[in-house]
């Protein structure tokens, strides 16, 4: 029972981090362009594809992370200079029909290109093994290698938005987009930045799920619903409400579903009703 | 065989449909094209499943000279979605637009329900080439509606007979929240207690969900024997390697109904090697048919021949036959019934005949996945019929 | 928010009979196709009230309309004048439950918060035994008051439809006109200023949002009579998006652009099953297409 509970924890655990990187760059786009995306669940699903043409060509898994992360930062660049920058001032109607446009045709695009058909990834073999846990419980490597990794990205961002010069033009944009100029720095780099980057935490976190949960149509849509959660849980563009947020959303959702299976869903949602009602600006949010 | 465009087949139903407003179905040409519509996945998950089992039943079509019955067969695709939603709408579009003689889908249980629907309100004939909700021949059995792949509750059957038949006592059933792992989990319940075993824990987890750890983390404490499984497709692939990756295989063997190692081989890789499964098809079948419908299928379309492509392809061989009783004629709904359930199917997973509720008789064969195949093994059960509890047809 | 002129709503009294006289000369299929646009139409004119009148954008309208088709289900369905008051008071209840958490958020956050609180009633029916599973049930059509051969049936679906879509429209036309709807129409221009005239903002958005959940359960209760058939994807949030598409293809700032987008929307779809066999991949280029050139919908075209 024991085993049980601290196994499922650190599934909690390493699921709350996967989200969080989605999540997160979900959050500063929000907080600093004013762009909603609901296409980051298939931003998400195209890094997993990525992952697994780039593991099944060349036979080394770990090429699929900077190649998932070198494909975000491209085409997250181009989706924000061709589109997302007109639409910054549109009516938020816009922007939630033009990111479902984005996400039928992102789906077409794949099914046209890479086919439907489901695809594993597998483990990469240094880590393909179990480390035990207390009591005889054995852990996957790999799924710890990825709690780690999420761990360093999460480090890695706080360093770059605490301590670069980039991180506080992004930090002033989020407060307003006027400090922008008032700092002499290019509005639209910033955006450019932001935009390119998220998307390329987000077909990041699709490249290491890629071997845990396989590759398949649609395997963004649950993502989607629970990092938009985690958002308004977090606070609208702040880095650590995600953090703590995907934490929480990612423990209540894994222990929700091993204990009371038909109220998993539903537990997720009445918990941000919760969170509404005390702090309607989310958990970190500013008034 | 002749594919007619869209944009044909609308003016033609425009046309008639003008003429005939209000009139009964009008007199049928024999000459005339019979029109099948085949509302199958084209697109999203299921699409793989769509294309071979309307690959199939085309490459039955052509070995039959392109004639069902003495008449020529024309087919009209509809991608369902496997949208529920969307189901009723199909149908409608198929019988009602369209105007086809004959349904032919789905794979999507829920989806198939609308074509179900559809078949019973309008008497069109429809052959269900796969999903394998036990209602379709149960309850809502019907004249004009016949299965020509399997309920769900048929491989879990032959599954948990053989465990029984092993000596195992206590084991778990592990599925999705939905009609067809709950189906499956029936069966695998019965066989279990027709051999004196008892099913002690069932665990389900929201479809489509791939995050298993939850209940990985719970199957080592429940203390039962072995645990079967119903997924398919990214779901099969993920929980097999999920539950070696665990370490319960060496403590707690994982077998299933087929679909849990059918189609997924190659992604599963070592993680599914023994795992044993039951299911109406399986590797090395060695029959003539089998052999003969294998090379075919490969020459049609460059890929491997699998259980829904037969199951596509014996849906073919049931339309011919029925047909045939009733010279092309399908509107002749009881004479069309007759003539496929008085033949036997002559079908790669081995003979078979339908059963009074229109559900096919068939044996599933014990199956052990190795190497990249489901190698038959043995026999689980001969002849496994489902109960068709509930269905109230004439006959039946 | 612009309601149709004079020549406007002659216009569309005229397609209304139009459509009314369907029986006499379409096919089935045809008003089949004419009951799911009139369907689309309804809903879409319920999300009208909270994106047009009021300026609120929400995801969970969809499962208001889902919440109206399972109460049919639900209620093992007993004749339509019990299934069709409750369908409405219980979409209409939970939006009064779920509004007043929504409406604390603004924004973006209202965006998200509707998508989610939508998610939520949709893994109520997807997850739990509650209204049959996951690949959702067939229902007996509730009795009408009189019997209906199969072969009418689609006729009399199309002007009990008709019938529905007429009124709620009209009924609308009306509210649009009183305190209340110019009320609402103010929020939508200027949420401050009407605060500072001494307007309960709060209270009347909530109001918008109840009566936009009570007549999207309406849409929903129609929907489930039409097609005899309910499930979990009723509820999803896509079928807000394509109700949201739906207003911006007829016209936001028009009562009756719903109307104008469900017919166009519904016409693209059944022309694309035509030449293609990737509905989704239409169905993208229409809403792209939709936001990137037809500002003002259709309702707008002369602008």
């Amino acid at each position: 029972m024991l085993t049980g509970l601290i196994a499922q924890l650190l599934n909690g655990v390493q699921y709350g981090l996967l989200l969080f990187l989605i999540s997160s760059g979900l959050t500063l786009i929000f907080g600093v362009m004013g762009v909603i995306n609901l296409a980051h669940g298939s931003l998400f699903m195209i890094g997993a594809y990525l992952a697994f043409a780039v593991a099944s060509a060349t036979g080394v898994f770990w090429l699929a992370l900077p190649a998932a992360v070198a494909g975000g930062v491209v085409l997250g660049a181009l989706l924000e200079r061709v589109l997302f920058r007109q639409f910054r001032t549109r009516p938020h109607l816009d922007q939630v029909l033009l990111t479902f446009a984005l996400i039928l045709l992102f789906e077409e695009a794949r099914s046209a290109l890479l086919g439907n058909e489901f695809h594993s990834v597998p483990v990469p073999s240094a880590l393909d093994f179990s480390v035990p846990v207390i009591g005889g419980f054995g852990y996957s490597a790999y799924r710890l290698a990825v709690l780690v990794i999420c761990l360093a990205v999460a480090g890695a961002m706080v360093w770059l938005i605490e301590r670069t010069r980039i991180g506080s033009a992004i930090r002033a944009a989020a407060e307003n987009t006027e400090m922008l100029d008032l700092l002499g720095l290019d509005a639209g780099r910033v955006h450019t930045f932001v935009f390119a980057g998220g998307t390329a935490l987000a077909m990041l976190a699709g490249a290491l799920a890629a071997p845990l949960q396989s590759v398949y149509p649609g395997m963004g849509d649950g993502f989607l619903i629970l990092s938009f959660i985690v958002v308004v849980i977090g606070g609208l563009g702040s880095v650590a409400g995600a953090f703590w947020a995907a934490l929480l959303v990612g423990l209540i959702d894994t222990l929700g579903k091993a204990y009371v299976p038909q109220a998993a869903g539903i537990a997720v949602c009445a918990m941000m009703a919760a969170v509404l009602l005390w702090r309607p600006t989310g958990l970190f949010g500013r008034g | 065989m002749r594919h007619v465009s869209r944009r044909t087949v609308l003016a033609g139903a425009a046309l008639t449909a003008g003429l005939a407003n209000g009139l009964a179905r009008p007199a049928i040409a024999q000459a005339a094209p019979l029109k099948v519509g085949m509302m199958l996945p084209f697109s999203g998950t299921y699409a793989a499943l769509g294309e071979n089992i309307a690959a199939a039943f085309e490459l039955m079509l052509a070995e039959s000279g392109g004639k069902f019955g003495g008449r020529p067969v024309t087919l009209v695709r509809l991608d369902d979605e496997s949208d529920p939603a969307k189901a009723p709408a199909n149908a409608n579009r198929l019988v009602e637009r369209d105007n086809v003689d004959v349904l032919l889908g789905t794979v999507h249980s829920g989806v198939v329900m609308a074509l179900v629907q559809a078949a019973r309100e309008h008497e069109v004939p429809l052959i269900i080439p796969n999903a394998g909700n036990v209602a379709a021949t149960r309850e809502l059995c019907s004249p004009p509606v016949f299965r020509s792949s399997f309920s769900n509750w048929q491989p879990a059957y032959g599954m948990g007979r053989v465990l029984a038949a092993r000596g195992v006592k206590k084991a778990a059933w592990v599925t999705w929240d939905y009609a067809a792992g709950k189906e499956s989990g029936d069966g695998f319940r019965d066989g279990l207690r027709a051999g004196g075993a008892e099913l002690t824990h069932t665990l389900t987890l929201p479809f489509p969900e791939t995050n298993f750890q939850p209940i990985l983390a719970q199957l080592g404490g429940l203390g039962v024997e072995v645990v079967g499984a119903f997924f398919a497709g990214g779901g099969a692939i993920q929980f097999v390697k999920d539950y070696a990756a665990s370490g319960l295989r060496d403590k707690i063997p994982l077998c299933g109904s087929g679909f849990l190692t059918e189609g997924v081989l190659k992604p599963q890789g070592a993680a599914a090697n023994g795992i044993q499964t039951a299911l109406h098809y399986g590797d090395g079948l060695d029959n003539p048919k089998n052999t003969a419908f294998r090379a075919a299928f490969k020459t049609k379309t460059s890929r491997d021949a699998d259980v829904y492509a037969v199951h596509g392809y014996d849906a073919g061989q049931m339309l011919a036959a029925g047909l045939t009783a009733t010279k092309g004629d399908a509107t002749a709904t009881q004479a069309l019934a007759a003539g496929i359930l008085a033949a036997t199917i002559d079908s790669p997973r081995g003979p078979f005949k339908l059963s009074a509720s229109h559900n096919p008789i068939q044996t599933m064969w014990l199956r052990e996945a190795r190497d990249g195949q489901n190698k038959v093994i043995g026999t689980a059960v001969e002849a496994l019929a489902d109960p068709g509890t509930g269905c109230k047809m004439a006959g039946a | 928010m612009i309601v149709a002129s004079r020549t406007g709503q002659c216009v569309l009294g005229g397609a209304a009979l139009a459509i009314a006289s369907m029986p006499l000369w379409a096919s089935a299929w045809h008003m089949q196709l004419a009951s799911t646009a009139l369907v689309g139409a309804l809903f879409a004119l319920s999300l009208q009230v909270l994106v047009g009148a009021t300026g609120l954008v929400s995801l969970a309208q969809a499962g208001f309309f889902g919440l109206g088709a399972y109460a049919v289900q639900l209620l093992g369905s007993p004749p339509i004048w019990v299934t069709l008051p409750v369908a409405v008071v219980a979409a209409g209840l939970a939006a009064l439950l779920i509004g007043p958490l929504a409406l604390r958020t603004r924004g973006f956050f209202f965006l998200m918060t509707t998508l989610a609180f939508g998610q939520m009633l949709f893994f109520a029916f997807h997850d739990t035994p509650l209204g049959g599973g996951t690949d959702g049930v067939f229902i007996q059509r509730p009795f009408l008051g009189f019997a209906i051969s199969r072969t009418a049936r689609p006729a009399v679906f199309l002007l009990l439809n008709l019938g529905v879509l007429v009124a709620v429209y009209a009924g609308l036309c009306g509210l649009m006109r009183t305190m209340l709807g110019h009320a609402l129409q103010g929020i939508r221009s200027n949420e401050n200023r009407m605060a500072a005239l001494g307007h309960d903002v709060q209270r009347l958005k909530l109001i918008a949002f109840v009566l936009a959940g009570a007549l999207a359960g309406l849409a929903g209760h129609m929907a489930a009579l039409t097609d005899g058939f309910v499930s979990p994807d009723l509820l999803g949030w896509h079928r807000s998006a394509e109700a949201l598409l739906m207003i911006l293809l007829g016209g936001i700032g028009a009562l009756h652009g719903p109307i104008l987008g469900a017919f166009a929307l519904t016409a693209i779809q059944e022309a694309g099953t035509l030449v293609t066999d990737r509905p989704r991949l239409v169905e993208g280029v229409v809403f792209l297409a939709a936001v990137l050139f037809l500002r003002h919908g259709l309702a707008g075209w002369r602008r």
